[in-house]
């Protein structure tokens, strides 16, 4: 547990090292205020509820998680310094939950900092504050899911820019493979158990019964097993890549 | 004495190269071996398998008894690394970094600044602690990674061209600090310098396309090579015609080498097969009556040594 917190603590002070954070933060933040107020008409709707803010977070985590994982393993391959990581008394699985967790902590503040919408409903109306804080862990599940992707795909490259694309790439599929416009591709010429497959593999439909404050045990362990899998796949991907010397 | 450090035929392959090629050596607690070799010879690759980075195709490590793999860190503690170009996290402050290694390495948290203290003064730091790594000179660059490298008092220190690209003060600097730390650990430094082998090095090993092709003291070395016993004589541009046909006309002398050095020559004659040619010029000297400047016989040069080795000429 102490190797995971010396880890921690590099990852998550380093991410503040440049204004860089600084500007992701904002800039996320202004974001989200205009999904939620503008696009997700947040007034005109009337309803004191936080739909309208998670709505978006799966379209808005497509970019701003992978930005957040990209750096995580590649940076180390480009300065060289995963030589320096790799050799410190430390065990490799560690390290990289060290790393992940970092980036989990920054993803959770930036989620953390969205508090004054909270407030401005509570404020203007009575909502139900159950399915808004089922929302924000539900949220916060799926960021960490992008981001165990995020993290495994930079350690393939030592370019942050590649590792960004490719991760959306694969986060962008996770996300609309239980989209109308994709099951109704597969749905002739795949059997209904596919296809249900297919359909759960979305971060979308598990995300949405955790907005709606259902807590389902089958989410939980959707997401749990989303980010355990690309741990695990980060983990071969170091190990394979450190052989390559 | 104690073996600190023990590699029994290391193997390495990318691929279908063959980067290291069955590499045996031990090295005992107090001894600083220099580890020599053309670019590319599997130096930095055999580095990397002593401090657990790789893993070898066949063969095993120890370090201090404990075995050496990627998969298991216990052998790690006993480890001071220095990797090829020293990288560092350069968004860092010196002090940050250095706390960083030292709880890595599980020094007690109070214990940690008297840690940093004792480094900082060692490897003279003190002025740029609260500096961002980034900004700092190369020379204090590489100062930081041997910091690091020590911070934990380890019984191996494995550094990867430590004195590189520094000036010769610094470099003068980093040869001090690791004659100091030599008589309690076992040091392996890889360098394509000779003089450093020559003024740190209890012993050479010369690897070459993967495989040691040498390995002695820096004075065994200089034996082996063709100057070993040659004789240098330095004089005036005006004789050095008529020297250096005197000499030419010895059965025993087959090899002459002339330096100009201002309005003098130096010359100097040896043997390829190794046969001594002191009594024979002595001889000469002493029947021609020339008058010498400088008179001396090399000890054999690491240099020629190293090329011979490394590009198959016989020694």
């Amino acid at each position: 547990m102490n190797d995971i917190l010396v880890i921690f603590k590099r990852e998550f002070a380093s991410y503040f090292a440049t204004p860089l954070a600084y500007v992701f933060l904002v800039v996320f933040l202004i974001m989200q205020g205009l999904f939620t107020f503008y696009m997700g008409q947040f007034f005109e709707r009337e309803q004191a509820d936080l739909s309208s803010f998670f709505t978006y977070h799966p379209w808005l985590y497509l970019f701003f998680m992978p930005a957040i994982a990209m750096r995580l393993w590649s940076e180390e391959r480009k300065n060289g310094t995963q030589e320096l990581l790799l050799t410190l008394p430390l065990s490799t699985g560690m390290i990289i939950i060290g790393k992940y967790t970092a980036a989990i902590a920054f993803a959770a503040l930036a989620l953390f900092l969205t508090f004054p919408i909270w407030i401005t409903v509570n404020w203007l109306g009575a909502p139900d504050n159950g399915p808004i804080i089922t929302g924000y862990i539900g949220s916060l599940l799926m960021a960490s899911s992008y981001i165990a992707v995020g993290s495994a795909i930079s350690a393939i490259t030592r370019n942050q820019v590649i590792a960004f694309v490719v991760s959306v790439s694969i986060c962008f599929l996770f996300l609309v493979s239980g989209l109308p416009i994709v099951l109704n591709f597969f749905e002739a010429w795949v059997p209904d158990t596919v296809l249900l497959a297919i359909a759960n593999l979305s971060f979308l439909s598990h995300f949405d019964n955790l907005q709606k404050g259902v807590i389902a045990l089958s989410d939980i362990f959707y997401f749990t097993s989303v980010i355990i899998l690309w741990l695990w796949v980060n983990r071969i991907i170091v190990e394979v890549k450190r052989e390559e010397g | 004495m104690d073996v600190y450090i023990e590699a029994k035929g290391l193997s390495k392959t990318f691929g279908n190269f063959l980067a290291v090629d069955n590499v045996s050596l031990s090295v005992k607690k107090g001894e600083v071996l220099g580890f020599l070799g053309p670019n590319g010879a599997g130096k930095t690759t055999t580095m990397k398998m002593l401090t657990g980075f790789l893993n070898p195709s066949i063969g095993s490590a120890e370090i201090c008894g404990t075995p050496v793999t990627t998969g298991h860190v216990s052998a790690r503690k006993y480890i001071g690394y220095l990797p090829e170009g020293a990288p560092l996290y350069g968004e860092m402050t010196v002090y940050a970094f250095l706390k960083f290694i030292a709880a890595a390495h599980k020094i007690p948290t109070d214990s940690i600044a008297d840690a940093i203290e004792a480094v900082t003064n060692a490897v003279q730091l003190e002025q740029v602690l609260t500096q961002r790594i980034e900004t700092l000179s190369k020379g204090f660059k590489r100062r930081v990674g041997l910091a690091a490298a020590i911070i934990h008092q380890p019984d191996v220190l494995i550094l990867d061209e430590p004195t590189d690209g520094l000036d010769p003060n610094q470099k003068h600097e980093v040869r001090s600090l690791i004659e100091k730390m030599a008589p309690d650990r076992a040091i392996i430094i890889s360098t394509h310098i000779l003089e450093e082998v020559e003024a740190l090095c209890s012993r050479a090993v010369i690897i070459n396309k993967g495989s040691i092709v040498a390995d002695d003291t820096p004075s065994g070395l200089r034996a082996r090579s063709r100057y070993k016993n040659a004789v240098s004589l330095t004089v005036s541009k005006k004789i050095s015609a008529d020297v250096i046909t005197r000499l030419k006309s010895s059965p025993d002398i087959n090899t002459l080498e002339q330096n100009i050095e201002g309005d003098f020559v130096r010359i100097t004659a040896l043997n390829q097969q190794n046969k001594s040619v002191i009594k024979t010029i002595d001889t000469l000297i002493e029947a021609e009556k020339w008058p010498i400047e400088q008179y001396s016989i090399e000890a054999g040069r690491l240099d020629d040594v190293f090329r011979s080795l490394t590009q198959g000429d016989a020694a």
